[in-house]
Order: C-alpha cells, then structure tokens, then sequence
C-alpha cells in the first residue's frame, strides 16, 4: 500500500512543475510582490533599508494585523465583515468610557477599575459580534449587509460615548500594551505576532480550523457531512469582531487618544491585508501566513511612498492600484487551481 | 386517429451520439397538425435527445429533418422557435421574483411608442389567456409567491399560447396535482382543436393513454413501437419500453424477483405521517436493523425531499420521526448526524469537498470522533487509508485531491464517510446512477456489508434496477405519496412501474 502511495506520488510530481506552480500561484504572486516591493524601496531611498525602518514598519502594521486575524477566518468562511473598524472604534472608546479621565476631559464616564473595564469592552465587542453572528446564522442576513448596519450601530454606540469629546486615559495595562516596549521591542508588535501565531495555530491544528476551511470551501458539502455551519459561521463573526476590539483598545494606547472615526482606514487595510495576502475571496483556500505577507505588503508599501516622497495624493491612487491588481490575480489564481483539479 | 394528410414534421433516420456513445439510432418520427403524440420510454431511451434536436437544442446529428416538407436544418433553438416549435423543459424555468403577467410576456412584453412598458394591458391580455386555462391568478402577484404546481401551469401556458405550431411538453405533469393535470389536458386539447401539434413525454403511462391519439416508444435510442392509444394498454408499453430478450448486458429484472421474508429486528426509523407542503403527503413507514428498504418512483415524487427530511436539512410541515423509538426534531444536519442518521445525497458535488485531499473528505463527518480540539493528521491518514483499501478506491492515495478521481472513485469517497463510526441509519439516494457496472457492483456489494453488520438502510432511486438490485422491501412514492409496499412478494420492473 504504502510503496504503491509513494510511486503514485512520484509519478504525480513528474507531470512537472508548472502545473504545481499554477496551483500554488495564490501562495507564490504575494510574496513575489513582496519582494518586488522591498527591492524598489531599498533601491529607491537609502532610509528604507534598515532595522530601525523594519521596526517602524512592524510597528504600523500591528493593529491592521491584529484586526486581520479575525477578518482571516470570515473570509477563509467566504464571508465578509464590515463592522470590523467601527467595532474596533467603539471597543477602543468603550475601555476610555470605563477609566477616570483627566478633569477637562469633559466626558460623563463611568470609571472602573482597570481589569473591569477591559472585561467589559470585550464583552461589548463580543455582543456586537454576537449580533452579527444571529443576524447571519438565524435570520439569514446576508453578512455584508448585516455588517454593513453594525458599522452603523457601532458608530453610532461610539458617538453616544464620547459626543464629539476625545478621552486620553486607558487602564495601564492596555497603555502598556499598546504603547509600550520591552527591551525594544513594541509590545503591540509582541501581541500582534501573538495573534497572528495564536489563529494559525487554530486555523492548521485544530478541530475548528478544519471545519473554517471545509465550510468555506463547499458549505453544501458540509452541511452534508453534518457539520453545524450555522454555528461555525456564527462563530467566526465573534472571533472577527473580538480581534477588531482587541486591535481598538491597543490602538486607542498606541495613538494616545480615544475619539470618533480614529479606526475609519483600517476597514480597508485590513480586507487589502488578508486578499492582497492572497486568501480566496470564494473561501476555503488562504490562511494566517497568507494574511502576514498581505500585511507586510501593505507595511512596505505605505512606508515605502512615505521614504520615497512621493505626492501623497498619488499615493492613494497607487494603493488603490496595487489592491485591484491583488484583486485580480486571487479571482485568477481560483480560476488556475479549478482547472488544476479538473 | 391520423388522417392520410403529410406531416407537419418529419424527421427520417436520425442517428445522434455523444462522445462515441450513439443516443439516438436511425429514429423516423412524424408529426400531424391536431394530433397529441405521447412519447414513452425508460431514463437515458432517448426521447429527450430527440426532443432537443426538434427544438434547436442539439443541431449536431445525421439524417433528415422536414418541416411542412421542406428540409431544415436548425442552428440554435432561436431557430425553432421562429419556425413555431416551442418546448417546455422538465426542470422549471420561470422568474420567480417577476409577477405572473411579466412571466406570461417574459421577452416580448407590450410597448407603447415611447418604449415603455404597458403594464395595464400586459396584465389584461395575460388575465384573459391564463382564465382560457382556468387559471385565475391576480397577473400583478408575484410568480414565486403561487404554489409549484400553479408555476409549472403558467409556464406551460406561456408556451401554449405563444403561438407555437408545434409544442413539445417534457414530464409537465410530474408537480402536479389531479385536477391541475385535468385542466392541462383540457387545454391540450382545446389546442389540438385548434390545429396545433403537441408532444407529451411522461413517465405516467396513465396520463400518456388518457390524452394523446398517438403513442411512440423508445428504446435504448431505438423506436421500438408506435401504435394508436386506443389500441394498446398499459402493460404492452411497459413491455415494449422494457424489452424481453435482455437487450441489455446488465441484469435486466423483467422475471420476477423474490423478496425475502419481511425481518422483525428492531425498527430504527419510524416515520409518521410526514408531510411537506406539495412534496409530501401522509408518509408512513419503518425501516429496520439489517434491512435495506428501497424507495422507487419517478423524478419528483418527492424522494429528495423525503431524503432531506430524514437527514435535517428540510423541516416537515406536519408529522414525526423517530429513531430507535425516540422522537426527534432534527434542527440541523450535525442533529441528524449526532442522532446516528447519515445521507449521501445524489450529488456527488453536494457532498464532497474536490480541492480538499481525500483523507479530508473522508475524516470530516467523524472529526469529533476523533479529536476533541487537536487534529490528529496521522490517525485521520490512517482510518482513510483502510477506507480506501477497503473500498479499492483507485488510486490508493489518501493525499490526493478528490477532484482527480473518477466519478465512480468519487462515489465510493462519498460512502467511505459514513464507515468507519457507523450510523444506525443510511440513506441512500442514487447511489448507482452513472457508475460503469463494476463500480456499480462494488457498490451493491458495500450496502449488503453494511446491512449485514445490522445497518438500517434507505436507497431511494428513481431506476428500478437501483432499487431491485439493493432492495429487501420495497415502497413505490407517487406523486409525494405512499402508493405501494411490495414484501415478501415476487416483484419485477413491470410491477414496479405499473404501481408507479
């Protein structure tokens, strides 16, 4: 049994390596680009290349990268989450509500003990994940239009909190975590690798992870098997929307204040970072090392224009560009590997 | 009933094959002005072939086509249906979400000077065609808000009355109910009155005999007989369709075919009076420990929705279902699953998981049997792996893609699930159909291991050979109803299909 396993295998690695490399395609452009990227820079401006830059880099990609973990799964689902900045927004705002702030911080909060008021925003970004969940699984909402309503509901939960105030004061913990450093190192780095670490590990070892991909990859199918889908999608837009409040707190520290609209761009870093990564947008195919090099491609990019000086307004066009072509190679790639199965 | 008059279509020795295999062989078949012509024949005879090739579907294929005596040659169904041939498909195609006039006018609606839609006088004119076919509708309601049945008619009567010479109707009576199909045949033939030329296909040898002057019969891609309705009977069609003298290589079950004695082991699966809005009504059965129960009856019956109902995928409206002699309201397919009921549905595609490996495929109904939260890849390989030797799935690799295997190969992945924690209960639905004969031996011989090891299992088929082959005790579903028990009897195609 085992010999004849092994001639097959070697007989299916001879038909040559094109084929393999069309199928892997979705794995191999980003990285490319990656690469690509780095070059250009490095060539580009003497600034970009050194360690002192790769920190900064690591350091602006923290919280897309922790939000991203959580978005990693609703799309590895073939789902969409669109509430994933506004709920980081509310969570961020939510842990500033629960902590005494400075006396012309003319906000009427309810100060908490630290541990408390942490507790109690990720509880409120659970719910707010639960909500999206129920809306999925039980009513059957469609997940970008129920997410898209919970963009709304968070903005608006922020905009009740602070009124057009912008709070400072964040329970220690969260202000170390988010803007400290340990022997150098950005604590918010130590805690997005963390995350990153912690979802692949799940996503490759774990029970749970195999059901994300099978339910992304033929939902029917696993509803055939009897796997319960309503319960593992629901389960998905909880992760997602915990991951953005985690990113939210961290992120309110790291820039040092807490108010309306702060989280706007990271809705779409953070969907470039895990499709630019190269995760299918049809679900079932990507994973966490996909959405790393996503992030790293965004990291360098951003950074990159900034060292390079290029008009800023450019800049933005650029991004759009690079997100399209990102865009067009995974419909591509699944296109490739669906012939390759065939 | 055929006056001496030249036909309206005529087609002379026509051959069609796909991909080496002939469908159709040196076919005559004519069609009168003011004549319904039925059409019979077992899946795959070759009826539906033909009628394709009538309506512009298929244009490829030898031999003559005539319309009013003149050779044609259609390119494209566009072609057809400039010439006044229109078809009804079996599967339904209307737009669900448009309201009843627009379906009536669907490509062809009213306009005034400016291009605008008339909706008052679209809504009229298809009032007043609808009312000819005893429909009364609202035209402005929405289409997917009427029963299936109600559907099927305003699509029937789109085409009748869209002008069409020649309409060519393929099983339009299988979602319907008794006096909707009364009202169709009226209609029918208010339209041969009329002069139109009207195909019937069905597998309701009945409803053929009822309403048509003529009858033809195909045969593995032959006709084999055409004679006036008023002269023959339901047993000679079912014989002429079937064939005695094994034309066949396979097994045929024309002879008769003992059931064993009816078993009273332990019944795993009550089900009572199960019903399902127009799918299903009153279903009452058992199935026992170490027997297989075969389901048979034609395409919309309502065996799928049965199947489903019984795996917790479709929720009944009205009856209930027991396992091992407790009720259970199945709210998901995990339910039904944890409840020891296990379903490989007709699809293949519906049930497998083409760009995962096929150790996945195999472990992922009994994951949590296996692991509590860590995978374990080594044990997953392992059980795959014997599966697979077990079930001489070719090629023996657990790691390769299942979209690399053959149909066959991908049929027996779909069972390889459900073995090695077995349930208490296994429905089957096709489990043969498209399988070469050694694969589909292969399949024979896992259910009759299964059923010895104390398994329930349900086959539903709509091929009797599907279900004469696996079969212990036979129940025949008509028209979303139990009609039939066949036990501890002699039964054969012909009984099964004249129960049907």
């Amino acid at each position: 049994m085992a010999s004849s396993e092994t001639a097959f295998a070697e007989a299916h690695r001879a038909r040559g390596l094109a084929p393999f490399l069309r199928s892997q395609m979705r794995n191999i452009a980003p990285f490319l680009t990656l690469i690509f990227l780095s070059a250009f820079f490095a060539f580009a401006s003497p600034s970009f290349a050194t360690l002192d830059n790769l920190g900064n880099i690591l350091t602006q990609v923290s919280v897309t990268g922790i939000i991203a973990v959580g978005l990693t799964f609703v799309i590895l689902c073939a789902e969409i989450d669109l509430s994933i900045a506004s709920i980081a927004n509310v969570t961020g705002i939510a842990v500033a509500y629960f902590t005494l702030q400075e006396s012309y911080v003319n906000i009427a909060n309810v100060p908490l003990p630290g541990a408390v008021a942490i507790v109690l925003s990720i509880l409120l970004c659970a719910l707010l994940g639960l909500v999206n969940a129920l809306g999925l699984t039980v009513i059957g909402i469609p997940s970008f239009i129920m997410t898209l309503a919970m963009m709304q509901i968070a903005a608006g939960i922020s905009a009740l909190l602070v009124r057009g105030q912008i709070a400072y004061k964040v329970p220690g913990l969260i202000t170390t975590l988010g803007s400290g450093s340990v022997s150098g190192i950005p604590w918010i780095v130590i805690v997005a690798a963390i995350m990153l670490l912690g979802g692949h590990l799940v996503l490759t070892y774990t029970r749970f992870g195999r059901y994300v991909y099978m339910v992304g990859g033929n939902r029917e199918a696993a509803e055939y098997s009897g796997l319960n889908v309503k319960l593992i999608l629901g389960a998905v837009m909880v992760i997602s929307a915990v991951c953005s409040g985690i990113g939210g707190m961290l992120g309110v520290a790291h820039f040092g204040s807490a108010q309306q609209n702060e989280f706007d761009t990271y809705l779409l870093d953070s969907i470039a970072a895990v499709v630019v990564g190269g995760t299918s947008l049809f679900g079932g195919r990507g994973g966490i090392g996909n959405t790393i090099v996503g992030l790293f491609v965004l990291g360098v990019l951003n950074n990159g224009l900034d060292h390079v000086n290029i008009d800023s307004f450019l800049k933005i066009l650029i991004r759009g560009l690079i997100l399209l072509a990102a865009l067009i190679i995974n419909v591509y790639a699944q296109r490739l590997r669906e012939k390759a199965a065939e | 009933m055929p006056e001496v008059r030249s036909p309206i279509l005529e087609l002379q020795g026509i051959t069609k094959s796909f991909g080496g295999v002939e469908a159709l062989r040196g076919v005559d078949f004519a069609l009168h002005a003011g004549e319904i012509h039925g059409l019979v024949g077992e899946n795959g005879a070759g009826k539906s072939t033909l009628m394709k090739i009538i309506a512009g579907v298929h244009t490829e294929f030898s031999g003559r086509f005539l319309i009013d005596g003149k050779e044609t040659h259609f390119r494209s169904a566009r072609d057809a249906h400039a010439a006044g041939i229109a078809m009804v498909h079996q599967e339904l195609s209307v737009a669900p979400d448009l309201t009843v006039a627009e379906n009536v006018f669907l490509g062809n609606q009213p306009t005034n000077a400016l291009g605008l839609v008339q909706w008052r006088r679209m809504a009229r004119e298809a009032g007043e065609q609808l009312a000819r076919f005893g429909i009364d509708v609202d035209p402005m309601t929405r289409l997917g808000d009427l029963p299936i049945g109600l559907q099927q008619l305003i699509e029937i009567a789109r085409v009748l009355f869209s002008g069409a010479r020649i309409v060519i109707l393929d099983e339009p009576t299988s979602a319907l109910s008794p006096p909707e199909v009364e009202r169709l045949f009226a209609t029918l033939r208010r339209l041969r009155e009329e002069g139109a030329a009207i195909v019937f296909i069905s597998h309701f040898i009945e409803d053929i005999l009822l309403v048509s002057d003529t009858v033809t019969v195909f045969r593995n891609g032959r006709k084999v007989a055409e004679t006036a309705s008023a002269a023959t009977s339901k047993g000679a069609l079912i014989e002429a369709m079937i064939g005695r003298g094994g034309e066949a290589l396979e097994h045929s079950y024309t002879d008769d075919l003992m059931l064993p004695q009816s078993s009273d082991s332990a019944v795993i699966l009550k089900v009572d009076q199960l019903s399902l809005s127009r799918s299903l009504k009153d279903v009452s059965f058992e199935a026992r420990a170490g027997e297989v129960l075969g389901i048979y009856g034609f395409m919309g019956c309502g065996q799928q929705e049965l199947s489903r109902i019984l795996f917790g995928k479709l929720k009944p409206d009205g009856g209930t279902l027991a396992v091992e002699g407790e009720p259970k309201t199945f709210a998901s397919t995990a339910a039904a699953r944890r409840a020891g009921v296990a379903l490989v549905p007709e699809s293949r595609r519906d049930m497998l998981f083409h760009q995962e490996p096929v150790y996945k495929n195999v472990s992922i109904s009994i994951l949590d049997r296996i692991s509590s939260l860590l995978l374990k890849p080594t044990q997953e390989r392992d059980i795959a792996r014997r599966q697979v030797e077990q079930l001489q799935i070719r090629p023996p690799v657990v790691g390769l893609d299942l979209g690399m295997l053959s149909g066959g190969n991908q049929q027996k992945v779909a069972l390889a699930k459900w073995l090695t924690y077995p349930p208490k209960l296994l429905v089957l639905c096709e489990p043969t159909r498209g399988m070469d004969v050694g694969a589909k031996n292969d399949v024979i011989n896992i259910v009759r291991d299964l059923r010895a090891r104390g398994l329930a299992i349900i086959v539903l088929s709509t091929e009797p050979e599907t279900v004469l082959s696996l079969a212990d005790r036979i129940l025949v579903l008509k028209r979303g109803a139990l009609v039939r028990e066949f036990k501890n009897e002699p039964v054969s195609k012909d009984r099964l299909l004249e129960a049907a």
